[in-house]
């Protein structure tokens, strides 16, 4: 199953490399993972995207990362209410000819054109890891010439639903 | 922020103060620091990027003592921990001199062994410019330690340290690393009179009292449980709780089985005391596993070792886990009432429940059977020769159950760990988790450090103890008076033993029948040496060994084709043991 997780930690040096190291140590795959400061100078925050077999699983990878002596804080936010979002620069093959016609599927994306070319254009869109795929996949017709992807980065909404199930770290 | 050594310097020079402040370098602090946290005594091996800590050393003494091979200081280091209660403390150069404690390290990973090792690292100015021995130990120790740090600058060091020897002696225990670089050591800064060793580790809390709630309910289950059972690992020794669990058992009449680790942690002749469980435990305490109706985990992880096929472990159980460290409960095993705590404190609480006793009366009796039924047993014979066990029994006999023993790994550890009733928690030494061969005999010299009047017996293999012999050194030079007892089948005996069982006795590369004269060997470092080859010259020999006051190395020739039994084969249940009866 898949899991977003999002991981407060100490801006230590190698503290990235602490992190990675213990999932790949203890066989979890990273489907993504985003990292950045947050609003306190010496605090960063990292979101992954992580895929576990069950929740035996999930519940030894969340203890583990708690166990790191630079994390502050490990929070598994799949099952809350949460805003999500990832960014993707997608270069597209556009002759003049389709131009107009590509231009009106992005539309409903708000995807934005930040780069031209005479044949290419490449357009920057934001949201979540879905919407993102269905971008993609309504391009590649059209022909792909570059993809980047930035890693889901993810944030708890205001308003909870009332019954949201979340593992507690101890016990 | 990155700091030169002159920026630090500034920083923290204060001119206005009348009196010169104190000056000292990071090598200095480093042995200051030391001092405060009460280290008698570090075991290392000097080189160049660690020559101003040495330096440092020269002119402000911590006892020192030089191992004759990096390996050989770590593992006497984690003997001295083990025995002691105490942090060992490691000091090795960059580069091959850090890698050589990287097997300690790891050693001490598994088995929770508190240290503080100190590695030189190249200068700053140099570090990722391959540098002459510079090896990226942070790196490559990272996912073997509890935590590890690179001092960066220098002002960092004393809290640092203090960091060091807090995170490596609380919660679950472990090795902690510090990468010193050469200009860290002797860059200077002003030593400040209010430095305090209090430490602020916000993302390191751990829990040591357990929740009131989880209390309840295990004491609601023992009462109603039938057939209950104690598993007693090594967390009940780092926690020091021999004498709760004892009363814990007793108070409530639960037979009591351990891990390999936590032997010692119940008195070997304790009537309620089922032997080791296990891979090579003894059939009752691994039946009683798989029999109990409630299973109390106090201290232990569930190791492979000990469960054997988890899909057939203790199917009628319902399982409490008392642990320091959350990350084991539910890992290995299902868990129904976990209790995150210091054990010394759990089991504390359980007492204070006061809870009526269930009857265990009948379950005791039929363990009382089994252990009449299925004890321990060897087949003894003057044609077969001496036999480890039975060295094992007179090495007990002699020293009453009160030596410390450490041992190595493979089939005389086996033997060790069945045939030595220890009289007192903290006594047995021995690598768990990773198996380290090398181990035994320089963590016999670390133990004896730690117990000076005590006496310490090392019983290691003849393959195992030449991983490490050269550190013969220390007992020559310092007369320590460590027992080397080489249970010497010409085999890399436990490897033999899988060969003959699982790979049609095919004896590829496991057996050594041309060897060094250990007696000689002795003699060249200056230490008795005996020879036994019979029981009777082992009665006789081994109680004059045992009783001097000298180092002694022992070669005891042991029948080769033994092996330890019972056994638990690879992939099996707790319940399909072999060996639990002469044929
Ligand atoms: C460093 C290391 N290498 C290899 C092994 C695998 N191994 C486990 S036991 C053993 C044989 C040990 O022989 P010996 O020291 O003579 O002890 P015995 O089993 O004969 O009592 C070996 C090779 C190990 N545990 N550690
Ligand atoms: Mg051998």
């Amino acid at each position: 199953m898949k899991r977003i997780i999002t991981v407060t930690v100490l801006n230590q040096s190698g503290v990235l490399n602490r992190v990675t190291g213990l999932l790949m140590k203890r066989q979890f795959n990273i489907e993504s993972i985003t990292v950045g400061h947050t609003e306190q100078p010496q605090i960063s925050k990292m979101t992954f995207v992580v895929n576990v077999e069950d929740e035996q699983k999930l519940e030894q990878l969340l203890k583990q990362l708690q166990k790191q002596v630079d994390v502050l804080k490990v929070n598994d936010i799949s099952e809350k209410s949460i805003v999500v979002r990832e960014l993707a620069l997608v270069k597209v093959v556009s002759p003049p000819a389709v131009r107009a016609e590509i231009n009106s599927i992005v539309e409903p994306f708000r995807a934005a054109t930040i780069d031209t070319g005479k044949n290419v254009v490449t357009f920057q869109v934001t949201g979540n890891s879905e919407k993102i795929d269905a971008f993609i996949d309504l391009l590649k017709p059209y022909g792909i010439k570059e993809l980047t992807r930035t890693g889901v980065t993810a944030f708890v909404r205001e308003t909870q639903k009332v019954h949201s199930t979340q593992l507690s770290i101890l016990q | 922020m990155k700091l030169t050594v002159e920026e630090a310097e500034q920083m923290y020079e204060e001119p206005e103060t009348a009196e010169a402040p104190k000056q000292l370098d990071g090598a200095d602090v480093l042995i200051e620091t030391l001092k405060k946290h009460q280290v008698e005594v570090v075991f290392g091996y000097p080189g160049g990027a660690v020559l101003p800590i040495y330096d440092a050393l020269h002119k402000n003494p911590i006892k020192h003592i030089l191992a004759r091979h990096e390996q050989g200081a770590i593992h006497a280091a984690e003997g001295y921990a083990r025995v002691s209660g105490k942090v060992g403390v490691v000091i090795a150069t960059s580069g091959p001199g850090a890698t050589n404690v990287v097997t300690g390290i790891a050693d001490a990973m598994m088995d929770s062994i508190p240290l503080v090792v100190f590695t030189g690292q190249v200068a700053t100015t140099v570090i990722g410019t391959d540098a002459f021995q510079e090896a990226d130990i942070i790196g490559i120790t990272q996912p073997i330690t509890k935590h590890n740090y690179q001092v960066k600058d220098v002002v960092d060091l004393p809290r640092i340290i203090n960091e060091a020897f807090h995170i490596a002696s609380t919660g679950r225990p472990g090795p902690v690393v510090v990468d010193i670089p050469k200009n860290m050591a002797t860059g200077m800064f002003v030593v400040k009179e209010d430095a305090t060793s209090e430490v602020n580790l916000p993302g390191y809390q751990p829990t040591t009292t357990p929740n009131f709630l989880q209390i309840q309910k295990a004491a609601q289950a023992i009462t109603i449980a039938k057939q209950p059972l104690i598993l007693a690992g090594a967390g009940v020794l780092f926690a020091k709780a021999s004498e709760q669990l004892a009363a814990f058992a007793e108070k409530y009449q639960i037979p009591v089985t351990n891990t390999l680790l936590g032997l010692g942690s119940i008195e070997g002749n304790h009537p309620l005391f089922l032997g080791m469980a296990g891979m090579h435990g003894t059939y009752t305490a691994n039946m009683a596993i798989q029999t109990c109706d409630l299973l109390i985990n106090v201290g232990a992880r569930f190791d492979d070792r000990l469960t054997g096929n988890l899909a057939h472990f203790a199917p009628n159980a319902k399982v409490i886990h008392i642990d320091i460290d959350p990350a084991e409960i539910g890992k290995n095993v299902h868990t129904e009432i976990p209790i995150v705590a210091d054990a010394k404190e759990a089991l504390t609480a359980l007492l204070e429940q006061n809870t009526p006793n269930g009857n265990t009366a009948a379950w005791l009796e039929s363990l009382h059977v089994n252990q009449a039924q299925y004890p321990l047993f060897y087949e003894a014979s003057e044609e077969r020769g001496l036999l480890p066990q039975q060295v094992m029994e007179l090495v007990h006999e002699y020293t009453n159950g009160d030596a410390v023993v450490t041992t190595d790994v493979g089939q005389h550890q086996m033997w060790a760990a069945q045939y030595y009733k220890f009289n007192q928690p903290h006594n047995w030494v021995t690598s768990g988790g990773l198996g380290t061969m090398g181990f035994g005999f320089p963590a016999a010299i670390g133990a004896q450090l730690a117990k000076p009047e005590a006496k310490v017996v090392s019983i290691v293999g003849d393959a195992g103890f030449q991983m490490t012999l050269q550190e013969l050194s220390l007992l020559q030079e310092m007369r320590i008076p460590v027992k080397v007892i080489i249970l010497n089948n010409q085999a890399l005996g436990m490897v033999r033993q899988w060969q003959e069982r699982f790979h049609g006795e095919r004896y590829s590369q496991s057996l050594m029948p041309i060897q060094p004269d250990f007696v000689k060997l002795a003699a060249a470092y200056d230490i008795k040496g005996y020879k036994i080859e019979t029981y009777e010259d082992a009665k006789k020999q081994l109680k004059e060994a045992l009783a001097s006051d000298e180092p002694v190395l022992i070669d005891c020739r042991v029948v080769q084709k033994e092996s330890v039994f019972p056994m638990v084969a690879p992939g099996k249940g707790l319940h399909e043991m072999i060996g639990v009866k002469p044929e």
